[in-house]
């Protein structure tokens, strides 16, 4: 137990190790700039001071919202990489209803959004592809992917002389009303109060997932969907269970983004948080506290990135290089158990069993 | 504008052609790959990388076939780590695409910003030509679809006719397909599994980096970060809807073309462009639930194997 929770978190530690190195390297080469240097640039521009930490918690916030919904598909043996799409049409739903509806207080509004958007989120990612998959054996890769796509021209058509147009000629929704904007914590920064829903929304999936049937049930079915089966639980339901949950956290963060940090839509209104957030949940190893970890880690790459490339010249797109190469080197940990088993038949060579002088 | 006169303008059609090669080369691409049973999400990443390289080369060397040269073969230098981590490493392949995509995003836009900077890849970058061809040049209409195409869109005709012959009339093909559908039974009919495995992979990746190579040494003599902009994606879709095969591919990757074709010429008119680029997603799904025919993978697709031995 406590040999496979050491594994778990020494494997991505290893991977973003080597990724870092040959980050340095590319850098070496390159910029022909000092690697250390410019990592120490990136950190301090993620979590140097307040201000920065401040913009790597705003970015972090989506990151975990939808890495937990993306961990919640994982475990159960799903892969949902359409959380970029869902969040999409969480983020639609709640600007909409976040300009439409006036007059309401602000604690019926932000519910109302958030349970709107979590639900549109969970059609989205679970209706279609749950049930394509149940039904019909259609691939959720394939399938999630596509609704993505369809999610986010869906959105630019919205946008670009659309329904969802605000005047003017930028496509661009109008602004969302007062009572629908979480407030700021941190003044002149983004950070919202959007920080605890993601902070809840941790502690709601770890009680799911660890502490209920249901979760227990879902875990399963990733575990050994035969077995699953076998076991009386009803996989089909189970599955299409888990792609709803999966959308809804993703839609929620849409929903978060907007009332936290945008208060209106645009056509480049997200930086790719649900690509990234496959991602954390394969560096968290899908567990909701991993979770966390990752998506700090990770929105700290993307703000430390930008910082560097201030103070050293040197592009923020690296950061994407760098995560590219952790991503790898997490997926070929084949290599490092046939590595393990080289060094050991060379211990048992050296010492000879029975230790005989 | 009259919706008739747009269907029978020739440049509708011929831009339709042009546009399906970066998606059907790299749908064939694809196709070699999960009959070999790897699936290959990063054939975006691969057309990124190689559609860098080529620029970089042929503006470096002042030619645009050492270009696509050097571009088909960073594809397949790619495609070989892929197949490494795939069929030695047995990665989970979406997760590895992941990376693949990831990185290729990053390290093209890194290294266009560190050696172009802003100003971008040099005016003076030669593009493949394009191509008059004799007698049908002289035709109405069908001239002006089919004459003075890129060169890229006559290497796709012909491509498009080897591999389906290769994959469906040679004994390497057929044991490939058995490698995809089973392959316990190929290993024990004495066929190398991780072998055909590379084969699919390298030659996935060389067909997508041909497409990578003729957006921006093709269509225009230059490069921008993204400018795959989802086209390996949506290869996939094509893939899939052709049914796993060369000519399937070429064909929807056609009829996706048409749509993206359209999509432009529509653009002055009350349908919504956006509306019609979603087609090809939309059909996807259809297919994929058996609607007009049902698309089966082959059945060990993207399941990593352990050879027995």
């Amino acid at each position: 137990m406590v040999k496979k929770a050491l594994q778990s978190i020494l494997m991505p530690l290893i991977a973003i190790f080597i990724s870092m190195i040959v980050g340095g390297i590319v850098i070496l080469i390159t910029a022909k700039q000092n690697p250390i240097y410019a990592y120490m640039a990136l950190f301090s521009g993620a979590y140097g001071n307040l201000m920065n930490f401040a913009t790597t918690l705003t970015n972090a916030i989506p990151l975990i919202i939808t890495g937990l919904g993306v961990a919640i598909a994982f475990s159960s043996g799903l892969f949902n990489i359409g959380a970029e799409g869902q969040f999409w049409i969480g983020a639609i739903v709640a600007t909409y209803l976040g300009y439409q509806i006036k007059g309401l207080p602000w604690y019926l509004h932000i519910p109302l959004i958030i349970i709107c958007s979590m639900i549109a989120g969970a059609l989205w990612g679970g209706l279609v592809p749950g049930l394509a998959k149940v039904y019909t054996g259609a691939h959720e890769v394939i399938t999630t992917m596509m609704m993505s796509y369809i999610a986010i021209y869906f959105s630019h058509y919205l946008l670009e002389g659309g329904p969802m147009m605000d005047k003017g000629t930028i496509p661009q929704s109008p602004m969302i009303q007062d009572s629908a904007k979480l407030s700021i914590l941190v003044p002149n920064t983004q950070l919202s109060s959007g920080l605890f829903i993601a902070i809840l929304a941790v502690v709601v999936v770890y009680i799911l997932m660890y502490k209920t049937t249901i979760g227990y049930e879902l875990r399963a079915v990733g575990f050994n969907m035969k077995a699953a089966r076998y076991a009386g639980i009803n996989v089909a339901r189970k599955l299409v269970l888990a792609m709803g949950l999966s959308g809804a956290f993703a839609g929620l963060a849409g929903a978060v983004q907007i009332m936290g940090v945008q208060y209106r839509l645009y056509d480049s209104f997200t930086s790719g948080y649900g690509y990234t957030a496959i991602v954390v949940a394969l560096l968290a190893n899908n567990n909701p506290i991993g979770v966390v970890v990752a998506a700090l880690f990770l929105a700290g790459l993307s703000t430390g990135a930008q910082e560097m490339q201030m103070q050293t010249n040197i592009s923020g797109q690296l950061a994407d290089v760098v995560v590219g190469l952790i991503i790898f080197f997490i997926a070929i940990e084949e290599l490092y158990r046939v590595i393990m088993e080289k060094i050991k038949t060379r211990k048992s060579k050296l010492e000879p069993v029975g230790g005989q002088e | 504008m009259n919706l008739l006169s747009i269907f029978t303008n020739p440049y509708l059609w011929a831009s339709t052609i042009a546009m399906a090669v970066p998606l059907a080369l790299p749908a064939i691409g694809g196709t070699f790959s999960e009959r070999a049973g790897v699936v290959n999400i990063s054939m975006e990443g691969i057309m990124l990388i190689s559609a860098f390289v080529s620029v970089a080369f042929s503006a470096y060397f002042h030619n645009a076939w050492l270009g696509l040269l050097a571009g088909v073969i960073s594809g397949i230098l790619v495609a070989y780590v892929f197949a490494w981590a795939a069929a030695k490493m047995y990665a989970n392949q979406i997760v590895l695409g992941m990376a693949f995509n990831i990185f290729a995003s990053g390290i093209t836009a890194y290294l266009f910003n560190a050696i172009y900077g802003p100003e971008g890849t040099p005016f003076d970058t030669p593009k493949l030509p394009d191509v008059k061809i004799p007698i049908i040049d002289k035709i109405p209409i069908i001239g002006q679809i089919l004459s003075g195409q890129n060169v890229m869109v006559y290497i796709m005709f012909v491509l498009v006719v080897l591999s389906q012959w290769f994959l469906f009339k040679t004994t390497v093909g057929l044991r490939l397909r058995a490698v995809g559908e089973n392959p316990e039974a190929a290993e024990t009919a004495g066929i190398d599994v991780v072998k055909m495995k590379y084969l699919g992979v390298i030659l996935g990746g060389a067909f997508s980096a041909l497409g990578g190579a003729y957006l921006s040494i093709g269509v225009l003599n230059s490069f921008s970060p993204e400018m795959s902009s989802g086209r390996g994606y949506i290869a996939l879709a094509a893939m899939i809807f052709g049914k796993w095969t060369p000519v399937g591919s070429f064909l929807t990757s056609l009829l996706f073309g048409f749509a993206t074709a359209l999509s432009y010429t529509l653009q002055e008119s009350s349908i919504s462009k956006n509306i019609i680029m979603m087609l090809p997603y939309v059909v996807t799904i259809l297919a994929l639930i058996g609607i007009g025919g049902k698309s089966v993978a082959p059945a060990a697709d993207g399941i990593p194997y352990r050879p027995k031995k």
